[in-house]
């Protein structure tokens, strides 16, 4: 739990960090380098928060590609010098900005949010690292059980609970209507780039 | 690390982005911030996705990856909206020679 708390500290501290270099440095190449600094911290958190998938996809989709995709975008426009200038709304922007914060954190710790028990804690970590269904050996069936799924059929449903499964079971329609999205986004922004 | 500490840390992301979306004058600082608050609120959907469980896991066991199910959709769909943000900031850039949103003022009558 300590070792946890460490990392999370850490991982907090890049972020931030990070997210505010991103936003208030001048140089633009050094902003978009800080942006993948904090994609790869967030992957970090994914980690902590047992889901390793997601924090793969993050470092693939985000630190691999759109931040490449920004980098080129900003050595081919060749307004880098220039730098990160402000417009004129600053101070409202930063007002909104931190009073957002504020409502945010308030929100985030006032509400009595319905924690897991420790039983139901364990049975969720046993799903939720399973995410594309590793739990296929014998001897994850007595892990399962000391996690509290003490049926059969509720052994069953955790082994066969997985990420993919949920993704192409009941989110399908979803899966299906933003694999058509990511078409029109890459047509519409072929014909937008096109040359007249 | 708890579930508070999480989602401040993300509110806190999430709120930076919303600063520099607002403030900056150069069109891929304001796509960066996008893809800060994209992040922020990827981070808020995970961390509840551990620590609270929808009603009904009884009956679904893998409910309790809904939460990571949409971070999912939210990365696609932040794919797509770099893709098409980027093809925007190029056709912006060959008609105004310059990424300053001051100088996007084709649509003011």
């Amino acid at each position: 739990m300590l070792f946890q708390d460490i990392v999370f500290w850490v991982l907090s501290v890049l972020a931030i960090g990070a997210s505010l270099g991103v936003v208030l440095v001048k140089d633009l190449f050094r902003a978009a380098l800080l942006l993948v600094v904090v994609f790869i911290a967030v992957a970090g958190f994914f980690v902590l928060l047992s889901a390793e998938f997601l924090a793969v996809v993050q470092v693939l989709i985000y630190a691999g590609a759109i931040a490449i995709l920004i980098i080129f975008a900003i050595m081919l426009t060749r307004d880098v010098q220039h730098g990160n200038l402000p417009n004129r709304f600053q101070i409202p922007a930063a007002t909104l900005a931190a009073v957002l914060l504020a409502v945010l954190v308030a929100v985030a710790v006032d509400t009595k949010w319905d924690l897991l028990a420790g039983q139901a804690q364990s049975r969720a970590q046993a799903v939720q690292t399973s995410a594309v269904r590793t739990l296929e050996s014998p001897g994850d069936l007595a892990g399962l059980e000391r996690a509290g799924f003490a049926t059969e059929d509720e052994r069953t449903a955790a082994q066969e609970a997985g990420l993919a499964d949920l993704l192409i079971g009941d989110f399908v329609l979803p899966f299906e209507v933003v694999s058509l999205l990511l078409l029109a986004a890459v047509i519409g922004a072929l014909a937008l780039v096109r040359p007249r | 690390m708890t579930l508070e500490s999480m989602m401040i840390v993300a509110a806190i992301m999430f709120c930076i982005g919303l600063y520099g979306s607002l403030a900056r004058r150069n069109v891929l600082v304001v796509l960066m911030s996008l893809e800060l608050m994209f992040n922020g609120v990827n981070l808020t959907l995970v961390a509840l996705a551990k620590y609270v469980v929808p009603v009904g896991i009884e009956d679904n066991i893998a409910a309790v990856l809904t939460g990571q199910v949409f971070a999912v959709f939210i990365i696609t769909v932040a794919a797509a909206e770099v893709a098409l943000g980027l093809g925007i900031v190029f056709a912006m850039y060959r008609n105004t020679e310059s990424v300053d949103l001051a100088n996007a003022t084709e649509l003011r009558n």
